[in-house]
């Protein structure tokens, strides 16, 4: 049944776990991302940073594979995305309605879903993996708890012990800080980096352009184009901010040369000295 | 004692009563079961239209004198996979594209009973069900039919459990999304069907709707939320063919009104998730 439903593909490990090149996506009929080109190295942490609408998310569907480009192609290890389980893509989720009848247990448990192949049940090492998953997102207690009694922080928490127990080699997260308090922000950043060191590759999409620079190697700037991408500090440049975020930046008189504050058009104002 | 003990046995002392409860049962295990992803996936108004759908084919076979299960199973298959197709390519928007297709069908169905002699009883068995006319041929399919359905829930419970918590989970695992969203709603063809006999097309929709919900209310997890609805629905299944027996009322709406009573009890009094408790806890933070 496995066989005839699902084609594992190619998984090159020597290849590059992301290698973008000349993406397009439209979305509802308009251009959403114009010809992206850049790759990654396994083990990278990534921060996509960009104003409102420039396709941060967008970028984020087709690595994946939740959405296909319109042009240009995504390697993931070398191969389409079609087929890989070795991505986690974390969605947005604060819109969504999560009073499922489920406990935190079987959510971890959902990542094993396709390792584990049809008609087949979860085994003892199955239960360990999730055991060990919960543990490493410090929520080794909370695993027969119903999930929808969890707060934010902690359901971002579980999913990330969910792409582990996926034994996923990619996560990427949408806005996985947006809406948190600042302690689990640092919680989530900290599991982030532990998960890098151990050779997962993440991309993250963020509004805070502090924490795309001071807890990322990569930053990617976007507006429906590749402003920029490369080393954090590098990349986020006068120019180049002013380049992706327009009529957002503003210049206050501080300091030598002035500091750069970046409002967006719908959350907070963001910094970054210039 | 052994007053109430030929009260309760006398009903069953016919063989059709017999068999009208074996297909209450076999309708309120089944229910619940594909119910509770209706409830969850908030699919009831497609399950309520393809119950309507259905009708044309039901009238079909019962012209023909086949049992009605064939004709509506017919009738349901080629509902789901045309509501599917629609949705998916057309510009029309689902709903509005399932209520094209359900009032037609519906008056499809109503027309061509209308051109029978028998029209106003046939009419009533088929809008509100006529358990006490089940025969053994019927029973039989219902059996078959909702063992198939429980056996396919069985098997594919973890992909269906992701399917509907997280479709994008189910993407990036690369599950055959598209495959299990019509498998989801071929056995739901396939429970309406089994249901037509029992409640009718009119009330099939809450004996999907309503043991799934009450039992919402009270399960931490969704095989729990199965089994509570289940057990919900076989209760309501025997309590409404008793009054039926000693009160002559309609079977079919006696078990859904047994069904709504016990979902009104458990929406007031569920630990936790209640009316009452809501109150209770809104009063004493206030106070």
């Amino acid at each position: 049944m496995d066989q005839i439903l699902f084609r594992p593909p190619q998984h090159d490990d020597t290849l590059p776990p992301i290698q973008v090149e000349n993406l397009s996506v439209r979305y509802n009929g308009d251009l959403a991302l114009s010809d992206v080109t850049f790759r990654l190295e396994r083990g990278q942490r990534v921060a996509v940073v960009g104003p409102n609408g420039a396709g941060k998310t967008s970028l984020l569907k087709v690595i994946s594979g939740v959405m296909r480009p319109s042009a240009g192609s995504v390697r993931i290890y070398g191969h389409g995305p079609g087929g890989h389980v070795c991505i986690a893509y974390l969605p947005q989720r604060s819109q969504v309605d999560w009073a499922f009848p489920v406990t935190v247990s079987e959510v971890v448990m959902m990542g094993r879903t396709r390792k584990l192949g049809y008609l087949r049940w979860p085994r003892r090492s199955d239960r360990d993996l999730i055991r060990w998953s919960l543990q490493r997102v410090g929520m080794a207690e909370l695993g027969p708890r119903r999930f929808a009694e969890l707060s934010g922080g902690q359901q971002q928490r579980v999913f990330l012990a969910q792409a582990l127990a996926q034994e996923a080699e990619l996560i990427l997260l949408d806005e996985p800080l947006s809406g948190l308090d600042l302690p689990s922000q640092e919680a989530i950043l900290d599991l982030l980096d532990a998960l890098s060191a151990s050779g997962v590759t993440l991309m993250i999409t963020t509004h805070d352009l502090n924490v795309a620079v001071e807890r990322f190697d990569q930053v990617v700037l976007l507006n429906r184009r590749l402003i920029a991408y490369g080393p954090a500090r590098q990349v986020l440049s006068r120019s180049a901010l002013i380049k992706a975020y327009g009529a957002h930046v503003h210049r206050l008189p501080d300091g030598e040369e002035g500091l750069l504050v970046v409002t967006d058009t719908c959350c907070e104002g963001e910094e970054v000295e210039g | 004692m052994n007053d109430l003990g030929s009260w309760l046995l006398e009903p069953f002392r016919y063989t059709f009563m017999l068999r009208a409860l074996g297909a209450a049962l076999i309708v309120g295990i089944v229910c619940p079961v594909i119910g509770a992803f209706v409830v969850l996936r908030g699919m009831a108004f497609l399950g309520d239209a393809l119950a309507h759908i259905i009708l044309p084919g039901v009238v079909v076979a019962f012209l023909l004198g086949w049992p009605l299960g064939v004709g509506a199973l017919i009738a349901g298959v080629l509902a789901a996979l045309a509501i599917g197709a629609i949705s998916r390519q057309t510009r029309i928007k689902e709903d509005a594209a399932i209520g094209v297709v359900f009032a037609g069908a519906f008056a499809l169905g109503i027309a061509l009973l209308s051109a029978q002699r028998s029209y106003a009883v046939d009419l009533a068995h088929i809008l509100f069900g006529d358990l006490l006319g089940v025969t053994a041929q019927d029973l039989w399919l219902a059996v078959g039919l909702g063992g198939l359905v429980l056996f396919t829930v069985f098997a594919f419970y973890k992909e269906f459990l992701v399917l509907s918590f997280d479709p994008v989970l189910a993407t990036t695992l690369r599950l055959p999304v598209g495959v299990l969203s019509y498998l989801l709603l071929l056995l739901l063809a396939l429970v309406i069907v089994v249901s037509i006999q029992a409640v009718g097309v009119a009330l099939v929709l809450a004996t999907l709707v309503t043991p799934a919900s009450a039992s919402y209310l009270l399960a931490r997890r969704l095989p729990a939320m199965m089994a509570i609805g289940a057990a919900i629905g076989c209760l309501s299944a025997i309590a409404g063919l008793y009054s039926s027996y000693y009160w002559n009322v309609a079977s079919g709406p006696a078990i859904v009104l047994v069904q709504t009573a016990v979902f009104v009890v458990i929406a007031a009094l569920a630990p936790g998730r209640g009316a009452l408790w809501s109150w209770w806890r809104r009063r004493t933070q206030a106070g």
